[in-house]
């Protein structure tokens, strides 16, 4: 099988070794990995600060980019989420606005094979236990589009639970936002701040050493909240932890 | 905090003060969790839940779709059963209404039940300017009146203030507003509930005039509903001998049969109860029983402006359980007088832009008031997609677009102060669309990353304030999918 990643502007430039561990772990189930470079940004800062005109041209490359492949795999829950739902809203806006019908195809198009890498994974690979080792106490942040508009489920759960040596540690709150919110965190910077606090204080208060999610951008208000603390708790990828094996740790 | 809504500070400043008051943050952590659990119990009890959302979002879309011909119906039948019926367009004239029907009475004091659509005109302001005392009689807005202070919560108002902080205000105000506080009033619930009975009995027996609001107005019978926990409600229902109702025109459901769905959604989503304490209907008026005169006020106020935007109207079929209050993790920061309207947390954050324009600086904050979290739509029993309602109002802040205001088509400009951010946008979403440019800034990041600070100046001072920033990888992913794996030229596309 022949799959595209769809890395993430946030990966490619901030969290680069998630990119390589989704290549490492898909290679090591059988799966072909390419990394179309005509890929950009999915458009998500832009449409949720109300720059939905903006994305458009964003939307069309993405149709560009992964018209050609029937699976495309991403290690982000919102930017797939973005695909998904805002996509077809982009598209039926764009021909209500008397431009055509170009968008509504680039989305229909690009929704069906759009899979965040949990999701592929269990739906697709039919596969929770990835073979991967990694010794560490791990507690498990939800992030709300991976939680709320992907629908993910316990699918990280069960990929995790499956991980040699992992030990899980249930979060309180878990289910409450990290207060980063894109845009959000800037325009809104006290509450923001605050909601992050206390996601800090629960992860804490869980005494384990990493904290997992399925998007980094939550874990870049997570961790720099962390790191300003003083914090040794890690923020991780769960790419990077299904990558990770007993003899090639991650 | 007292006074009026108006010349309220943007969200953000509102919220920022908020976030440091620890009282503040913890009568509302407490409060809006405790409910939180308690409403999801309610919830998982019925099989059904899912499909009695879609079913009540399905009715309030139909009835809106068709809302001029139910308001006609609705009319026609109250009339038919011996009540007036009044049309307001705006909050001045629905004032100006009720001050000259309460003056033909020749009554200077009103008793009201909760009504949210009185405390968006202002109604208790315009009639102290004419000379009546409007008395609330719901416990929480009881608590508000007598502090000189705001509702900060749809179903409990006072939800920002404690027992004891209660005790104080009861002490401290009751005796200027009739019956005093007894003496040596502690702060246990059963004293200060009371205090409150002993207070407001008074007014029920003596008062002429009521004012209510209405949950559901049933068109085919002209029945108004209003659904409390006190009974305080269906005192000044049925005490007075006249009663005016102030109810939003989108309240209206077709037929009794719709309520069958509203009051199992309603008591579920806002108190996690299975059923509502006190359901009173009334339909015009009966000969020597309850009020012998009885006036429909009904209110548009920016209403028919929400209707015509087919995204933003999924508002209007908002039923006021507060489920997305509660669930909000910026509202129980923030706390409800941030939203600056009686309709605070993630409803208010769009019904408030939408009724009132987005002109003024409130306004304009408040789609932004929201994370995106989806914990509002995931719980809303009418299945509002808060989140898609926001991100569309964004877009009309920073681009502009058609609206309908005072029922006119009219093409809205971007609101200022969005410039700086605009460009930037509009900047990475040009650099976006060209890979070979958004790469050498990559890579011109990666060479410099040793001279990023980890704290920013400008507008990013705030995200550092609190967090550090984190540091740019030696080489993009990108880069590094090059450098191993190789890619053919003829893939690197540089632009259109």
């Amino acid at each position: 099988m022949r799959v595209a990643l769809f890395v993430t502007c946030i990966n490619d430039a901030l969290h680069p070794r998630t990119g390589q561990a989704v290549v490492t772990l898909l290679e090591r189930l059988g799966v072909e990995v390419d990394f179309p470079v005509e890929q950009s940004c999915c458009g998500q800062p832009q449409f949720n600060t109300g720059y939905r005109h903006a994305t458009e041209p964003l939307v069309r490359r993405f149709d560009r980019a992964f018209r050609d492949y029937e699976y495309v795999v991403t290690p982000s829950g919102s930017c797939a989420a973005m695909v998904r739902d805002n996509y077809p809203r982009i598209g039926a806006k764009a021909a209500a606005e008397g431009r055509g019908r170009g968008l509504v195809d680039a989305a229909a198009v690009a929704v069906p094979k759009m899979y965040e890498l949990t999701e592929f994974l269990v739906d697709v690979l039919k596969v929770e236990d990835v073979g991967a080792c990694y010794p560490h106490t791990v507690t498990y942040h939800p992030t709300c589009h991976g939680l709320r508009m992907l629908g993910l489920g316990d699918r990280p759960r069960r990929l995790l639970e499956h991980v040699e040596g992992l030990e899980l540690r249930e979060l309180p709150g878990a289910e409450e936002c990290c207060g980063f919110g894109g845009t959000f965190a800037v325009k809104n910077p006290a509450v923001s701040a605050a909601m992050g606090a206390d996601k800090v204080r629960h992860i804490l208060g869980t005494g384990a050493e990493a904290v997992c999610t399925v998007d980094n951008s939550c874990l870049l208000h997570i961790g720099g909240t962390l790191t300003r603390q003083g914090a040794t708790v890690r923020p991780v990828h769960i790419a990077e932890i299904l990558a990770s094996t007993e003899g090639s740790p991650w | 905090m007292s006074g009026t809504y108006l010349g309220m500070p943007a969200f953000p400043r509102a919220a920022a003060a908020s976030t440091r008051d620890t009282q503040l943050r913890a009568n509302l952590t407490h409060a809006t969790r405790t409910i939180r659990d308690k409403r999801a119990k309610a919830v998982a009890e019925l099989d059904d839940w899912a499909q009695l959302r879609a079913a009540g979002a399905a009715v309030k879309d139909r009835t809106l779709r068709h809302l001029d011909h139910y308001l006609e119906q609705l009319e026609a039948a109250v009339i038919a059963a011996g009540g007036q019926v009044h049309w307001a367009v705006d909050a001045d004239e629905a004032n100006r209404i009720v001050t000259r029907l309460v003056r033909e009475t020749g009554e200077t004091e009103v008793v009201k039940v909760k009504s949210m659509a009185t405390q968006e005109i202002g109604l208790n302001e315009a009639l102290a300017e004419a000379g009546i005392r409007a008395y609330e009689t719901d416990l929480a807005e009881l608590i508000v009146q007598l502090g000189h202070d705001l509702p900060s919560h749809i179903l409990v108002p006072a939800i920002h203030r404690n027992r004891s902080e209660i005790r104080d205000i009861f002490r401290r105000e009751m005796a200027s507003w009739g019956r005093p506080a007894p003496d040596g009033l502690t702060d246990s619930p059963a004293e200060l509930a009371e205090a409150a009975r002993l207070h407001l009995r008074e007014k029920f027996l003596s008062a002429k005039v009521g004012i209510s609001g209405a949950n559901f107005m049933v068109a085919e019978t002209g029945t108004l509903v209003v659904v409390e926990s006190e009974g305080n409600g269906r005192m000044c229902l049925t005490l007075p001998e006249t009663l005016i109702s102030v109810v939003g025109i989108e309240k209206v459901v077709p037929a009794w049969q719709d309520l069958e769905v509203f009051l199992q959604l309603l008591p579920r989503s806002s108190t996690a109860e299975r059923m509502n304490p006190y359901t009173s209907t009334w339909t015009g008026t009966t000969d020597g029983d309850g009020p012998q005169t009885f006036h429909l006020v009904l209110l548009d106020n920016g209403r028919t402006d929400t209707l015509a935007d087919t995204v933003g109207r999924q508002a209007l079929r908002c039923i006021r359980c507060s489920a997305c209050l509660n669930v909000c993790p910026v509202y129980e920061r923030a706390g409800g007088h941030a939203y600056g309207s009686p309709y605070p947390g993630p409803i208010g954050a769009i019904l408030t832009p939408q009724l009132r324009g987005l002109a003024g600086s409130l306004e304009a904050s408040l789609p932004y008031a929201s994370s995106l979290c989806g914990a509002c739509y995931e719980v809303c029993p009418v299945a509002i997609d808060i989140p898609e309602v926001l991100v569309h109002l964004r877009e009309r802040v920073v681009e502009g677009g058609p609206v309908t205001r005072g029922g006119a088509r009219t093409v809205l400009r971007p609101a200022r102060g969005h410039a700086a951010e605009r460009a930037t946008m509009r900047a990475a979403g040009w650099a976006f669309d060209h890979p070979g440019v958004l790469r050498a800034g990559m890579r011109l990041a990666a060479r410099t990353r040793r001279l990023h600070p980890r704290r920013l100046p400008g507008p990013g001072r705030a995200w550092s304030r609190t967090r550090d920033l984190p540091a740019v990888p030696a080489e993009s992913f990108r880069d590094w999918w090059q450098r191993t794996r190789g890619t053919s030229p003829k893939h690197e596309g540089g632009g259109k």
